[in-house]
């Protein structure tokens, strides 16, 4: 059996549509921050097998990703750091509750 | 000649007003005072000298080898250089009728300084008030020295504001305000008829200049030819809106309603600004650019018109004005006006132009009794507390000084020999009876008329009855004494000077001629003046209301000086301000507000609409992106397919 592009794909899909609706509906940040990270690696995944299926001689897909991983990383610290921040707050990770800081 | 003297005369007055204006309060009164009066008196000094060099010297540079005096530029700096042709420069321009102003301003200036030390005294603003004085004689003496008819127009305003400044000097009463306000509106006015024709004359001449206007004004005018506007030719209009200028200064009607409210400022500053000088310089912008004139014969015509009308009203109303300020008022406005009908008189074909040199002879000598009968009414205002007649009376043996001093004035002001007036105004006249017998007839009556309300205000004053005095009134202190001695004896000896010999159209001597037809009627008709005021006025009785009662309406329109200011009232209220201000304003507030305001509702409206969708939920913007994200994924499919 051969393992073609779209074997890669759906998987990708299901992951990134996971990530869709759990950063709708969990109310937890940290929650939504795994959704978020689910949806970039779905993406990542994406760019890795369009590169290694259509253009196998080049390597900008893989580039792409690692760069995307090591900025998906720094973010993901900032993020957590502002909801620790948040937390030591109002003791509550609720993002609902976050939104009173828009006043 | 050295330019050092002149650019001191105008330095010393503006660099005095500065320094009191922004360092006098830290100054006692005194200190203030005697400062500004010896900044005045250095002025003084200088404009002496200066004119002495003009008239005596002989410099080649002031008078020609045939006798003619010149016009001499001593400095012309480029002030404001926009464009090679458009050059605004300001200068010092002497000539015979500048040299005599040189005389005149310093010596009323100096005089009103003095005076002030005593009649201000302990005011509130005293260091203020020399402040503005010295303003004011800078702009003057900034006027006549102007070079050119910029320089004029811009020291023309600076006379404005700082009348506007003076008049208003006791800003808490809401009289003073009101003038002072009524003043400067209404000279602004007629300055922008100045403005206009002045544009009109340099934009067809292409110059500012007086001497290249005025040496040879045929050869400059001679672009204006054949350029007209509604019928009438650009250079009588321009003539004409410059003399609007004149006419807004120097009172004449229709634009006199200023002159009588000024009165509200303190006496000295009537006696400098509003009789002596500032109100002249109407007369004097005709005078300077008189060659100009004299190429339009119809503007002159004009000048002659207005001026006599004027100078018969406000004789007129001078004979029934309770206030005796007023009626010095008015007699200045009718004396201005007589200067006015000279100039409209002078031709050189009628003695080599007479009404110019009588015109600036009347200036002259008017300055000075002018300036002496405002002081002394100041000195009576000083003493009773009043300004009307009625608080006054029998005061000849209470102030004596000023009693005599006020009688030189009136006496000279009726033109009686030998004092000051009679020689000027017998000028006037022999120049109007040469033009034209109808107009010599009626500044005759005027004539007249002067020495009535004159001598009526004198009997009325210092003879009469004597009122319940509370605390005996006495003459003024010694600063307040001597301005008026120096004037009186100036007012008495000024008509000898040999006024031709410095003053002439072109700058020719001029043999003055005695015309005893004409000296006879004036004094005869001056001296039944003077014995009905003093057959009317000398006691007490009720002839004056008997008269008054017999053409009462006559009494009383004079009274209220024809309706003049009513008039107005009703032109700007009932007419301007409800036929084009207020469509103005609503139009204003309807439409350009309205519209601006209605933006502003809208987007206020539209932003409250909106504002929900900014939640500050994160996740409701998410599924708003991820909405419009597929929507217009659907829509890129739908086209691309």
């Amino acid at each position: 059996m051969d393992i073609t592009l779209i074997y890669y794909l759906v998987p990708s899909l299901i992951m990134f549509c996971c990530g869709i609706y759990g950063f709708l509906t969990r109310k937890n940040m940290i929650a939504m921050l795994i959704s978020l990270e689910l949806m970039l690696n779905a993406i990542d995944i994406n760019f890795v097998v369009f590169n290694r299926f259509l253009y196998p001689g080049s390597m900008e897909g893989m580039f792409f990703t690692l760069f995307a991983i090591a900025i998906a990383a720094a973010e993901t610290a900032i993020a957590i750091a502002i909801i620790i921040n948040i937390f030591r707050a109002d003791k509550n990770i609720n993002v609902e509750d976050a939104s009173q800081m828009k006043n | 000649m050295d330019f050092t003297i002149p650019l001191l005369i105008l330095a010393i007055p503006l660099g005095m007003f500065l320094l009191l204006g922004l360092a006098g309060m830290k100054m006692s009164h005194k200190t203030a005072g005697v400062l500004g009066t010896l900044g005045m008196g250095t002025v003084l000094v200088l404009s002496y000298f200066t004119a002495f060099q003009y008239y005596f010297s002989g410099n080649p540079e002031f008078i020609s080898e045939a006798g003619q005096r010149l016009q001499s530029i001593i400095f012309n700096v480029d002030w404001l250089a926009f464009t090679p042709n458009l050059v605004i420069r300001l200068g010092f321009l002497l000539d015979p009728i500048s040299a005599m102003m040189l005389i005149v301003i310093p010596t009323i200036s100096f005089m009103v300084h003095l005076y002030s030390l005593g009649y201000m005294k302990g005011e509130k603003g005293f260091q203020r008030y020399y402040a503005f004085l010295s303003l004011f004689s800078f702009s003057m003496l900034g006027l006549v020295v102007a070079t050119n008819i910029f320089q004029m127009y811009i020291f023309w305003e600076l006379v404005g504001a700082s009348s506007y400044l003076l008049i208003g000097f006791f800003y808490t009463l809401p009289s003073a305000v009101s003038a002072s306000k009524k003043a400067f509106i209404v000279t602004r006015f007629a300055d922008l008829g100045f403005l206009v024709g002045i544009l009109i004359l340099s934009f067809y001449t292409q110059t500012f200049d007086f001497i290249t206007l005025t040496s040879d004004p045929g050869s400059v005018l001679a672009s204006t030819a054949g350029a007209t506007f509604m019928g009438c030719s650009v250079l009588t209009l321009a003539m004409v809106l410059i003399f609007m200028g004149g006419m807004g200064k120097s009172a004449m009607m229709p634009l006199h309603i200023w002159l009588p409210d000024a009165m509200e400022g303190p006496t000295p500053v009537s006696a400098l600004i509003h009789a002596a000088t500032m109100v002249v310089a109407g007369v004097y912008l005709v005078a300077r650019m008189f060659p100009v004139y004299l190429q339009v014969p119809s503007s002159l015509e004009f000048v002659l018109v207005i001026g006599a009308i004027t100078a018969l009203y406000a004789a007129v109303v001078a004979c029934c004005q309770i206030d005796i300020k007023r009626v010095l008022a008015f007699s200045t406005i009718s004396q201005i006006a007589f200067m006015m009908v000279s100039l409209g008189v002078a031709r050189p074909e009628i003695h080599e132009c007479l009404g110019y040199m009588a015109s600036m002879f009347h200036l002259f000598t008017h300055a000075m009794f002018k300036a002496l009968l405002f002081l002394g009414a100041g000195a009576l205002i000083h003493a009773v507390h009043s300004n009307n007649y009625t608080a006054m009376g029998g005061l000849r043996k209470y102030m004596p000084i000023t009693h005599i001093t006020f009688l030189i004035g009136c006496l000279a002001i009726a033109g009686i020999p030998p004092f000051a007036g009679f020689f000027s105004k017998d000028e006037i006249l022999v120049a109007v009876y040469g033009y034209s017998t109808f107009w010599g007839i009626w500044m005759s009556c005027v004539a007249g008329l002067t020495a009535f309300y004159m001598f009526r205000i004198y009997y009325l004053i210092f003879w009469w009855n004597e009122p319940d005095y509370h605390h005996r009134p006495h003459d003024g202190e010694m600063v307040m004494s001597l301005p008026l001695i120096i004037l009186a004896a100036v007012s008495t000896v000024a008509g000898f000077i040999h006024f031709g010999e410095f003053v002439t159209w072109q700058g020719h001597e001029y043999q003055i001629h005695m015309d005893y037809v004409v000296a006879g009627i004036s004094v005869a008709i001056a001296l039944v003046g003077i014995f009905f005021a003093r057959f009317l006025y000398l006691k007490e009785n009720d002839r004056p209301r008997r008269m008054a009662d017999s053409c009462r309406w006559l009494w009383t329109a004079a009274n209220r000086r024809f309706y003049w200011d009513e008039i107005y009232m009703f032109i700007t209220h009932k007419i301007i301000f409800n036929g084009i201000c207020r469509p103005i304003a609503w139009f204003d507030r309807a439409v350009i507000d309205g519209s601006m305001n209605g933006l502003a509702i809208v987007t206020n409206k539209a932003s409250v609409a909106i504002k929900n969708l900014q939640s500050g939920r994160v996740q409701q913007y998410v599924l708003l992106y991820l909405i419009g994200a597929l929507l217009l994924a659907v829509i890129t499919a739908w086209c691309v397919l």
